[in-house]
């Protein structure tokens, strides 16, 4: 059962200046399951996505106390290079954000700098959109620039790029918010196949997402980790009221 | 009751609209003034200069104490200078304006130098001259040559540069940077791949205001790289060479001829206007080029 932990959290506090925005986090993450963090706005859910590949490092004046593990390695160890976490940590990002390049480019971008084998770079990036079931639909225009596909198309470019990567883990920040319910479908139906090789984290607002996709869910309210724990058990029956109540939609 | 309200109303929007329509004579206004400002400057320019032009005024050395012949070796200097001062000014403001916007910490200090170099700006050009003189000519020992002209107006244009490349590189958007360094791609790399590029076509747009400034002053290279005459080319960047602008100053106030070289002075000012204009246009079609597959 440990060895099925990816992730693990241990007493995490962090702070934005003076403000707390978490508080005591402990909890693991397992392996090839989703996990979706929920809770209302300013909850922390989105800060703790960005804890787990040290994004939160692009802001001046945060500071984090306890333990981040990956794989049993502190990631806020003084030695770590917060660049390889990334590597094996992918994130998708709320809006849509491919790069003014091709398409083809988009993918093989992470990939050619940061020296992976790039012997076979076309079949890395057929590979990374079939993965991302995008090939059918821009195999032909791989050329082109990636600016014109439609939101849910470059979203579902965004997991390619990611996955070019061959990340152990991808984080997700409410990436179908941006979209519409089509996409968002097409991107649901992927995030279930994707879970088979990977670990899956992804933050929602969406509560019908969440209990749609997600193998586990935790509930964040202020900073704290209210409920943590089977996403069938959070939406049927959870252990806390205040669980109950912002699934209900009674706050929130 | 009710029709009273009405004319109220009625009476409002037509003193809004007025007064809306007000506002906009006079915006429109005031573009004209500056417009006929420019087009008269140009026009007289052209009227007064273009009698002086010919093949043999652009292609040949002055003559006679400068009071016949052709301005080449000023037209020469000029672009010299220039070039010079863009190979000085654009690689040290843009890696500045790098360093500024990208690397340091945001804070007081930093907040210090930017407020400096905006002063910088706006000290007068003769202060940037003497400095050249000083430093470049005297101390370096370079002496008055096209490396001293060069510097010292690649130090006036910097703050000009500094600014533009600045304003550039907080235009591209912060998702690229997050995206590029989401996927584990150094902070140097995501810079020099992804946010440059971007940043280039804007950065070119300030700069070509700094080019401008650079060939057409005249204080900051009088010290420093201008000579009063040579008819003789330069060899190598420790050369003294004519220059347009001084040129131009040398022929209305210090000639020997005051009076009947105003045709050339005014040839001399269009053709000035003309090499400005035409190192602007290789900046915007470069500008150009690159915009074209950087579009977000």
């Amino acid at each position: 059962m440990d060895s099925n932990n990816i992730i693990k959290l241990n007493k995490v506090n962090f702070y934005y200046g003076q403000s707390r925005a978490l508080t005591d986090i402990t909890m693991n993450f397992r392996k090839n399951k989703v996990s979706a963090l929920i809770g209302p706005s300013g909850c922390g859910k989105s800060t703790l996505l960005r804890l787990l590949n040290r994004m939160n490092d692009l802001i001046d004046g945060t500071r984090v106390e306890g333990e981040i593990l990956f794989e049993d390695k502190n990631i806020y160890a003084k030695n770590v290079d917060p660049v390889e976490i990334r590597r094996k940590v992918g994130m998708v990002f709320q809006k849509p954000n491919p790069f003014p390049k091709t398409i083809y480019n988009n993918i093989s971008y992470g990939p050619k700098l940061t020296s992976m084998s790039t012997d076979d770079l076309d079949a890395l990036v057929e590979q990374s959109l079939k993965q991302a079931v995008l090939w059918d639909e821009v195999k032909d225009i791989l050329n082109k620039s990636a600016m014109n596909l439609s939101g849910g198309q470059q979203q579902r470019l965004c997991i390619a790029r990611a996955l070019a990567m061959k990340p152990d883990i991808l984080l997700m920040d409410e990436p179908t918010s941006a979209l519409d319910p089509i996409s968002t479908a097409k991107i649901e139906e992927l995030i279930e196949e994707l879970k088979k090789n990977y670990t899956i984290i992804i933050v929602t607002h969406n509560m019908q997402q969440a209990a749609r996709i997600s193998d586990e869910t935790a509930f964040f309210y202020l900073g704290n980790l209210v409920e943590y724990n089977k996403t069938e058990k959070i939406f049927t029956n959870p252990d806390v009221k205040q669980t109950e109540d912002y699934i209900t939609g009674r706050f929130g | 009751m009710e029709d009273v309200m009405k004319s109220f109303k009625n009476n409002s929007m037509k003193w809004r609209y007025f007064k809306q329509s007000l506002f906009f004579g006079a915006v429109r206004l005031s573009t004209l003034i500056i417009a006929l400002a420019l087009g008269g400057i140009l026009f007289y320019i052209i009227v007064n200069g273009i009698g002086a032009i010919s093949w043999d005024f652009i292609t040949k050395p002055p003559t006679d104490s400068m009071t016949k012949g052709g301005i080449m070796p000023a037209i020469l200097g000029t672009i010299y200078l220039t070039i010079g001062a863009i190979a000085i000014g654009l690689p040290l403001g843009i890696a500045s304006a790098i360093y500024l916007t990208e690397y340091a910490k945001q804070g007081r200090g930093i907040r210090l130098i930017k407020v400096g170099i905006n002063c910088l700006a706006g000290v007068p050009s003769v202060v940037f001259g003497l400095f050249g003189l000083g430093f470049f000519v005297i101390f370096m020992k370079f002496g008055s040559s096209i490396l001293s002209g060069s510097l010292t107006l690649g130090f006036l244009i910097l703050p000009t540069i500094i600014g533009a490349a600045e304003e550039a590189l907080k235009a591209v958007p912060q998702t690229f940077r997050e995206a590029s360094l989401s996927l584990g791609v150094s902070k140097w790399q995501t810079i020099y791949r992804i946010v440059l590029p971007n940043a280039l076509p804007g950065i070119l747009t300030g700069s070509i205001l700094g080019i401008g400034r650079a060939a057409g002053e005249t204080a900051p290279i009088m010290f420093t790289a201008a000579a009063y005459f040579t008819a003789k080319l330069p060899g190598s960047i420790f050369d003294e060479v004519m220059a347009l602008p001084y040129h131009i100053y040398v022929l209305a106030t210090a000639g020997t001829n005051i009076e009947t070289t105003r045709p050339i002075q005014f040839g001399t000012v269009l053709v000035l206007v003309a090499v400005v204009l035409s190192i602007d246009l290789i900046a915007i079609i470069i500008r150009g080029y690159m915009r074209k597959n950087k579009r977000w």
